[in-house]
């Protein structure tokens, strides 16, 4: 009993850390998707980004922590305000197939450049020696790490939350995620909120990456194998809604981690039967708005 | 004598919001009607509940004496329902005779077909071109749509309707967005439409409402305020007051 | 601008349409070094045929193809290495048929979304086949694939030989009878309303077209095609493994088809003929920079070239005549 009650509290715990690595790294997608109606697929990317950023800053430049977790935030958010604006805007009013074809060819053009600088395999994560370790809490031991994640993101949600609900920067994503036409109307600089918004969502897919880096492996084929968990992030929780994508992220966390725990030769099958019948019943998602 | 299409109560609310309240509404067969409101008075919304576009929050639909609340818009279509759009609805790549020759496949039944090709076809692609030199714009048969100016595009919204030989035909606004010279064809092409068809006319353009219309509905913030002749209508105080302008009083 | 289908169409064959198969019949004869290869771009023009008829012709986006296509291969694989049945039309009809039946079952629920919702199932779909692929090994044989097929003769009298001979007219055959289901489908009242339900879905239901039902169809004929072509590579192969099924086969197969030319027809002969040429050659010498220009290119086709290839073409060939 002890042992099992043991085991729930393990996988809760580690659920939600996971969840919450998703849901950061997610956030970005589901606004960008509802913000700028614009299917990208390539968001996976700059989670990848910044975890080799952080990597690099670790091992290579011997950063500290902190630093590097910030410099995988802002890099990312830096260059994808380039991208941003040399390519991505080319194609916001264009058909859904082509964003889906654009944005795979950049899967493809950034998974090769990862190979040829970091070569095919996982990037080991060189934790600061404070962040290493057990933590006695509740008379259980939890990895510092872990703890460290969670409130780490915790905090960072907070922040984009309150950032969302009380700036004005955030009444103008929520009245465009709305209604476009309208915002640009009554004179939103939309092309400016875009960029803005974009930035601050890969940022924090690169933050989430970088922070992630224990959990979901850095590695080449990264885009491609998270792609499934990000779309499925944003789609059960509601395209463009920030609370409903928390609870998908923390729900699909602690499903993902209990089935690799508990049935490991079923692996992720669960967690896919589980989106397609969600997202039958309800195919805006479970807090989105229905077209 | 028997309505072509009939709603009883037909109520729409959006939340809070109503657009429709109970409205009852018939056309016999033959009819030229006329809807009228001001902007914002759920005409457009009380077409799409005719046509099954919308599903009403209450209240019924009837073609042709059948129940059809519950029905697909599709299915409406091969009652006899046809409608044409306030914006143009057209396939834009396609050429001018396919937007009609699809409609008229459906109706025939040959849409579903997989074996022989669409071309081999001839009697569609004939009655197509009829109707459009009905309409008087067979010579751009060959053309793509998005290449039509948008008075003669107007025709081929009315012409894919006609295709399906509805017994009712609700056309939204046909001569909106068209520049008054090319209107002329337009209203031509009205007068010229079969006369067993009951039709309802969805229209702002006034001059058009009186010219076509046998009797006239006005509509207000999803209610019926009143129905009558045109010359009733013109002289009623409400109407008046409630926009029509100093012109027709 | 796509190829012209419907009522106002000529649907005679053109003389260049007589070109692939004089191009197919004659590398049989001139480069017998290249059959396995040529096979192998057989495989995969059939596939990104049946491809087109979702994307280029019925207007849904899939990021899921490929579990058409691995459903084929697996079934063909598993009725040989499990179960000894080794007829290469037993395993086409088995293959065939799994295939549709997914496609069947798949499709009526995929095909009442829209969206993101809808691109997320067709994803869904196929992550759930590659997950399963994965973890039952005693039956796929997991992460290691399924080898130890074997293909008896066709009829019993052309045996699959060494030298791919027999594979790879094996493959023309199917290729050559996919195509003209293909083009007898897009020509037909069926394939105008496909493209009609592509250009304006809210004006195809207000004339009265049973939409789902059709697109409903044309889902499962596409998936059964994908599936013949699953089944062709196993054969050819004589192995199957992980890599025919998931995101990243389909999205290869968008890429040839793009690269091609969406809703073209011959889009699906001339981009995977290119694209699997260029990467025998270049992905062997310099893999990453194979893998990078294939990215590059997409993004360009995309910016650029719409049409891709035979987009491209047409552009030049009516610049020529506009000149004469």
């Amino acid at each position: 009993m002890d042992a099992l009650l043991s085991s729930l509290v393990s996988v809760a715990f580690h659920g939600v850390a996971y969840g919450m690595i998703l849901y950061v790294i997610s956030v970005g997608l589901s606004v960008t998707m509802g913000l700028m109606g614009f299917t990208n697929l390539a968001h996976g990317v700059f989670a990848m980004a910044g975890g080799y950023i952080l990597v690099s800053a670790l091992s290579r430049f011997d950063l500290p922590f902190p630093l590097a977790l910030a410099l995988s935030f802002v890099l990312v958010a830096a260059v994808s305000v380039v991208l941003e604006r040399l390519l991505y805007a080319r194609l916001y009013g264009a058909s859904e197939l082509e964003q889906v074809l654009f944005t795979i060819g950049l899967i493809f053009m950034s998974v090769a450049v990862a190979r040829m600088i970091f070569g095919t395999l996982q990037q080991p994560v060189e934790l600061p020696e404070s962040l290493k370790g057990p933590l006695a809490l509740f008379g259980r031991e939890f990895p510092i790490y872990r703890v460290f994640l969670i409130v780490f993101s915790s905090s960072m949600i907070a922040v984009l939350w309150f950032g969302v609900e009380r700036t004005l920067w955030g009444a103008m994503v929520r009245a465009a995620v709305d209604n476009r036409a309208m915002a640009q109307a009554i004179g939103i600089n939309t092309k400016r909120l875009f960029t803005i918004t974009f930035a601050v969502g890969s940022g924090l897919a690169g933050l989430g990456g970088a922070l992630g880096a224990e959990i979901i492996a850095i590695q080449p084929t990264y885009p491609f194998e998270q792609l499934v968990y990000f779309l499925i992030v944003v789609s059960v929780g509601g395209m463009g809604s920030l609370r409903g994508p928390f609870v998908a992220a923390l729900l699909i966390g602690v499903t993902d981690t209990a089935c690799k725990y508990w049935l490991p030769q079923f692996g992720a099958f669960f967690i896919y039967v589980a989106t397609i019948g969600l997202l039958l019943w309800r195919p805006a998602g479970l807090f989105g708005k229905s077209a | 004598m028997s309505a072509v299409i009939e709603t009883r109560d037909l109520c729409m609310r959006f939340g809070a919001l109503t657009v429709a309240e109970k409205i009852n509404f018939s056309l016999a067969p033959g009819d030229r009607h006329a809807l009228i409101g001001p902007n914002g008075a759920g005409k457009t919304t009380f077409v799409n509940l005719l046509t099954g576009r919308l599903a009403p929050s209450s209240g019924r639909v009837f073609l042709g004496g059948k129940d059809v609340t519950a029905l697909s818009q599709s299915a409406r279509v091969k009652r006899g329902l046809g409608r044409t759009f306030q914006i143009n609805t057209l396939f834009r790549e396609m050429c001018v005779l396919d937007n009609v020759a699809l409609g008229i496949a459906e109706r025939r039944g040959l849409s579903g077909r997989l074996w022989r090709p669409a071309c081999a076809h001839a009697a569609v692609r004939e009655e197509a071109t009829d109707l459009l030199a009905s309409l008087g714009i067979a010579d751009e048969a060959a053309r793509r749509v998005v290449d039509l100016p948008y008075g003669k595009q107007r025709l081929v919204e009315i012409a894919i309707a006609l295709g399906l030989r509805p017994t009712v035909l609700l056309l939204d606004e046909p001569a909106a967005g068209v520049p008054s010279l090319e209107s002329e064809r337009i209203l031509r092409a009205l007068d010229g439409l079969p006369a067993e068809i009951a039709i309802l006319v969805i229209e702002h353009d006034m001059d058009l409402v009186f010219r076509f219309a046998r009797r006239i509905t006005v509509l207000v913030q999803g209610e019926i305020l009143c129905e009558g002749s045109p010359e009733e209508i013109a002289g009623d105080e409400r109407v008046q007051r409630v926009y029509l302008g100093e012109r027709h009083a | 601008m796509n190829h012209p289908v419907g009522y106002a169409a000529d649907s005679r064959l053109r003389w260049t349409e007589y070109l692939p198969w004089i191009v197919a019949i004659a590398v049989f004869f001139l480069l017998p070094n290249y059959l396995s290869l040529g096979a192998r771009v057989l495989t995969f023009i059939l596939f990104a045929l049946s491809l087109d008829l979702i994307v280029g012709y019925a207007g849904i986006v899939t990021l899921g193809h490929a579990a058409f296509f691995g459903t084929g291969a697996y079934v063909a694989g598993i009725l040989s290495a499990k179960l000894g049945l080794a007829d290469p039309i037993l395993q086409l009809l088995a293959g065939a048929s799994a295939a549709g039946l997914l496609g069947l079952v798949t499709g009526a629920v995929i095909l009442r979304t829209h969206g993101l919702a809808q691109l997320m199932l067709t994803l869904a779909v196929a992550a759930v086949c590659l997950e399963i692929a994965n973890k039952a090994t005693p039956v796929t044989g997991g992460a290691d694939g399924l080898s130890g097929v074997t293909v008896a003769a066709i009829f019993g009298q052309f045996r699959f030989d060494m030298y791919g001979r027999t594979a790879y007219l094996w493959c023309l055959a199917l290729v050559f009878a996919g195509w003209w289901l293909v083009r007898r489908l897009i020509y037909s009242p069926f394939g105008a309303s496909l493209t009609g339900i592509r250009e304006n879905r809210l004006r195809m239901q207000s004339i009265g077209a049973p939409v789902y039902l059709r697109l409903l169809t044309v889902y499962t004929i596409a998936a059964a095609i994908a599936g013949v072509a699953g089944v062709l590579l196993t054969q050819t192969n004589q192995f199957v493994g992980l890599n025919v099924l998931g995101f990243e086969p389909s999205g290869e197969l968008l890429v040839m088809l793009i690269l091609g030319g969406v809703g073209r027809l011959y889009g699906a002969f001339v981009g995977p003929l290119v694209f699997l040429i260029a990467q025998d050659y270049l992905a062997r010498q310099f893999p990453e920079y194979w893998y990078f220009g294939i990215g590059l290119i997409l993004v360009l086709v995309v910016l650029f070239a719409r049409g891709g290839i035979l987009g491209i073409s047409d552009a030049l060939l009516r610049r020529v005549r506009g000149r004469t």
